[in-house]
């Protein structure tokens, strides 16, 4: 254990790892229990990039970017105009108190916590004393493992080509989707 | 190198993390917001895979999950106004007009 610790910390970029991380789990946590819909949007904004720096720890500084600018930026606009059309002020946040109460959540966390326990034991051939993909990560860490856009462009447009023309009909679809359920039909009773 | 290890138990906990969310919050824009970090778990697994193998394909893979999670959005926040509109509270628990 000692023996992992002192690996953890035995660079740079681990110690920012772990500092990222940290960051990110913490304020994950922090947005699903807020009662205040702004501050849980702006929690997931900052674990949005802790993410984002992870990414670029590992080498993917393409994904890094579009982190901050697909994610950061572009679906946190949604989400807080949405919270702007729904938010009522403190009448809302006081039905939200209503709806949540973290002294009832005992169970769900136990739950969360068996299911990361579980996952983690059966992972464990893989993180364990014999790590059985170590000869690749190896042969990894003789070359950088950075992959830039210059090479996610060549992928994408080379042999992955249909699941761009996926990506625009799911586009597509979402659009259509959205447009026809974000419009004002006739009230009806529910 | 970061050792796999520690990248691996990141998501799995952020992944976790979203759970928890899912389970407890009753709030239907709290619920999407909790699928998002759990999408974001997944692909933080993928970026790390492709990192690994020193290969390409899992940061397709992550842009792949990026455009699902655009539209996901879109059709969620879609379906969140709409609930607004009709019953006047985001709880999902108000939706049960189809129990039998």
């Amino acid at each position: 254990m000692t023996e992992e610790l002192t690996l953890l910390f035995s660079s740079i970029p681990n110690v920012l790892f772990v500092i990222a991380s940290a960051v990110a789990l913490i304020s994950a946590m922090l947005t699903v229990t807020r009662h205040n819909a702004v501050h849980a949007l702006l929690y997931l904004v900052i674990t949005m990039m802790a993410i984002s720096l992870i990414f670029f720890l590992l080498g993917a500084s393409f994904a890094a970017a579009l982190q901050i600018i697909v994610y950061a930026g572009a679906i946190m606009v949604l989400f807080v105009f949405v919270t702007m059309m729904l938010h009522q002020g403190e009448s809302t946040i006081i039905q939200e108190k209503q709806l949540y109460q973290p002294s009832k959540s005992l169970g769900a966390a136990v739950l969360c916590v068996i299911l990361l326990a579980e996952t983690l034991f059966l992972l464990s051939p893989l993180t364990g004393e014999e790590p059985i993909n170590l000869s690749i990560a190896d042969t990894a860490a003789n070359v950088s493992g950075n992959i830039g856009a210059r090479e996610i462009g060549l992928t994408l447009f080379g042999p992955y080509l249909l699941l761009v023309e996926i990506s625009a009909l799911l586009l597509l679809t979402a659009l259509i989707g959205a447009f026809h359920l974000g419009r004002r039909h006739q009230e009806s009773e529910l | 190198m970061i050792p796999q290890e520690f990248v691996l138990f990141f998501s799995l906990a952020l992944f976790c993390i979203g759970v928890f969310g899912v389970l407890v919050r009753r709030n239907l824009l709290f619920i999407l917001i909790s699928i998002e970090i759990m999408l974001n778990a997944v692909a933080v697994l993928f970026v790390a895979a492709s990192h690994y193998h020193n290969s390409g394909d899992g940061q397709i893979m992550y842009l792949l999950i990026l455009t699902l999670a655009a539209s996901e959005v879109a059709v969620g926040l879609g379906l969140l106004i709409q609930m607004y509109r009709r019953t006047h509270t985001l709880d999902v628990d108000r939706l049960s007009s189809m129990k039998g």
